[in-house]
């Protein structure tokens, strides 16, 4: 395996009365395309100003491309940044904008035109260079600050959030745009986003960050079949989470007691003592649905629930039912097979899932 | 009349009576004065109480090398002056929007605003205190044995200076700040972050969006400079030679208001002219400018 192009060891920063980074190491392999995922407040940005070099960290090393970063200045680095509002500068055209790097350094004014137009070009901008910055849509100023940052090559690119300024069918269009043009190139991303669809689309790895921490860094499959802590499972996708205590075992297979009395079984993430305060989390497709309770799968415990509301939405449509003795708010995903498009609120229904695809967490003691 | 008309009528009358004061304000004490001084400007004595129309009265100016001479004296030290406001009210304004923070912010502001609670009049008489022969200054100068005798520090041109850059300093220091604020961050972190220097940055970000803010403070401070009279009349003596001075000179103590008339109108069109040029030079418009002071 090459050498790493990030490598961040004990990297501490704390601010008054918390700390914003708290001890984190990890490395980011070359090529790759790696996204931060966390709440807003994880510090996930603080993280990634230190990675720039606009915030020096209090403790711990940041090395790109095997180069310690420790006092070297945001200008000097081998980094560039897509900024959150993009921050193009106003001032100047298109070209401008993309050349601004080459001209700081001391490239020639024809060269720069030149190497300023390539990268247009292969940005699918061809021709641009001489537009306003104002004169440009959404997705194309997108495309002009990655323009502007990897027309220097850098080592590494970092992205802030940068289609979260977009709306909702230009953010859908220029993930995949995002992904294309990071294979195309090659260049290693650091991403970072609090939209879990954006991470898990997009990402080769994705580190889910929480108080300062990484909860769990893995491949997009990883964080969502096997979350390893219960903040994962509810932070990554959508989730039905049952917090109880557990009231019994059997091999792997834990039996949990929700608070209103409801019992489900789920499958356990390492040891936990017999009545110890659990979360179970259940993915809304791993549940099925059935109008008679004979036709679910035998092995499966069944539970009957009564049709609260519909969610439809169309491929990702969902229903959500109250589970009949507990008054428990479950959601199931429903079949794309359009077999249920005449259920209605109050009909009653029958359900299952198998417990070795629902998951139980020990609940993180203080919260 | 239809009702869309009548409503329209409605509309345009009363936008008409808002701006009735504004516009009679104009007229009465600005139109209506200087039409007056320019037909002043454009006529000779002949006898008592005869006149013609004659361009003598500008004949006279372009004759006589001591009005020619304080001319380009007024233009040239206003200009200094206002660049030397600039020079000084930039880092100001810099301080008090992008280094500062919340309370030390309006804090600063208000401490640029503090000496113009007082009038000019007083702060220049606060000058005087401070620097003729006897004041504070030149006994401090002693004291520290830097000068063996008090020093006159009254009377130069660089007095004349210091107090019109104090003068102007919040007219400058007004519209940066509001053209500095607008001034996103993270422009600043982005030419940073590209491998831009401070120097870079300044020329290249902060400069080119603070135009406006810019020209419009010179164009201010310049036009206040070049037409004040207090300061360099004060602080100055009679070595001040300052324009608005002859002005004041031909309609006060000679009697003179067709000369006075037309030294007024030339110092306009020098103002006008050094405004143009500075317009021209920024390559700015002059709506955009005046949109930001």
């Amino acid at each position: 395996m090459s050498q790493p192009d990030l490598a961040v060891d004990a990297l501490v920063k704390r601010f008054a009365d918390h700390s914003a980074v708290d001890n984190l190491s990890f490395t980011v392999e070359r090529g790759s395309f790696f996204s931060i995922l966390g709440p807003s407040g994880c510090g996930k940005t603080t993280l990634l100003r230190m990675i720039a070099g606009f915030i020096a960290p209090d403790s711990g090393d940041i090395r790109i491309g095997g180069q310690s970063m420790r006092g070297v200045e945001p200008n000097r680095r081998p980094v560039n940044m897509v900024f959150q509002q993009l921050a193009l500068f106003p001032m100047m055209s298109v070209g401008e904008n993309v050349a601004f790097g080459l001209a700081r350094r001391g490239v020639t004014r024809a060269e720069r035109a030149r190497r300023a137009a390539a990268m247009l070009e292969r940005v699918g901008l061809a021709g641009a260079a001489q537009k306003k910055v104002d004169e440009l849509s959404g997705g194309q100023r997108q495309r002009v600050a990655i323009a502007r940052s990897l027309v220097l090559e850098p080592t590494l690119l970092l992205l802030d959030e940068p289609l979260g300024a977009l709306d909702l069918k230009l953010r859908e269009h220029m993930k995949i745009e995002l992904k294309q043009l990071q294979a195309s190139f090659g260049t290693t991303f650091v991403y970072i986003t609090h939209d879990q669809s954006e991470a898990l689309v997009l990402s080769d790895r994705v580190a889910v960050m929480n108080r300062g921490r990484f909860e769990q860094l893995g491949t997009p499959q990883q964080l969502y079949y096997t979350p390893a802590s219960a903040f994962v499972a509810g932070f990554v996708g959508a989730n039905n989470r049952i917090v109880g205590h557990l009231s019994g075992q059997s091999g792997e297979i834990a039996e949990v007691a929700s608070a209103q009395g409801w019992q489900v079984h789920a499958r356990c993430s390492g040891a936990i003592s017999a009545g110890a305060a659990v979360e179970a989390f259940v993915r809304p497709e791993v549940a099925t649905l059935e109008r008679d309770a004979s036709l679910l799968p035998a092995a499966h415990p069944r539970y009957t629930g009564v049709v609260q509301s519909l969610l439809f939405d169309g491929a990702n449509s969902a229903v959500l039912l109250t589970e009949e003795k507990s008054r428990f708010e479950f959601r199931v995903a429903l079949p794309q097979t359009g077999r249920f498009a005449d259920l209605k609120v109050g009909e009653r229904v029958s359900f299952a899932f198998d417990p070795l695809r629902a998951i139980c967490f020990a609940a993180a003691n203080g919260g | 009349m239809d009702p869309f008309a009548q409503r329209l009528w409605r509309r345009r009358l009363v936008l008409t009576l808002l701006l009735a004061p504004a516009l009679l304000w104009l007229f009465l004490l600005i139109v209506l004065p200087h039409v007056d001084l320019a037909l002043l400007s454009l006529r000779a004595r002949v006898a008592p109480r005869l006149h013609h129309v004659s361009l003598t009265q500008y004949q006279t100016f372009f004759a006589e090398p001591l009005y020619w001479h304080i001319f380009v004296r007024t233009a040239v030290l206003s200009a200094v002056a206002t660049a030397l406001t600039l020079l000084i009210a930039f880092p100001i304004a810099w301080v008090i929007t992008k280094v500062a923070q919340g309370r030390a912010s309006a804090l600063l502001f208000v401490v640029c605003l503090i000496p113009f609670w007082v009038s000019e009049t007083v702060r220049a008489l606060g000058w005087l205190i401070l620097l003729r022969e006897s004041g504070v200054l030149p006994a401090l100068l002693v004291r520290l044995g830097i000068t063996a005798q008090p020093v006159e520090l009254l009377y130069h041109d660089a007095t004349i200076l210091t107090g019109l850059v104090y003068t102007s300093l919040l007219f400058m220091v007004v519209p940066l700040v509001s053209s500095l604020e607008s001034l996103d961050n993270s422009l600043i972190e982005a030419a940073y972050d590209l491998g831009a220097s401070g120097a870079a940055i300044l020329r290249k970000i902060v400069i080119p969006h603070a135009a406006p803010g810019i020209t419009a403070g010179c164009i201010v401070v310049f036009m206040l400079t070049l037409g004040n009279y207090l300061t360099p009349t004060l602080l100055g003596g009679k070595n001040s030679q300052w324009f608005t001075e002859l002005i004041y000179t031909q309609f006060i103590v000679r009697f003179n208001w067709e000369q006075g008339a037309a030294f007024g109108f030339l110092l306009l069109a020098l103002s006008t002219a050094m405004v143009a040029l500075g317009l021209r030079v920024s390559g700015q418009r002059f709506v955009d400018v005046m949109r930001r002071s």
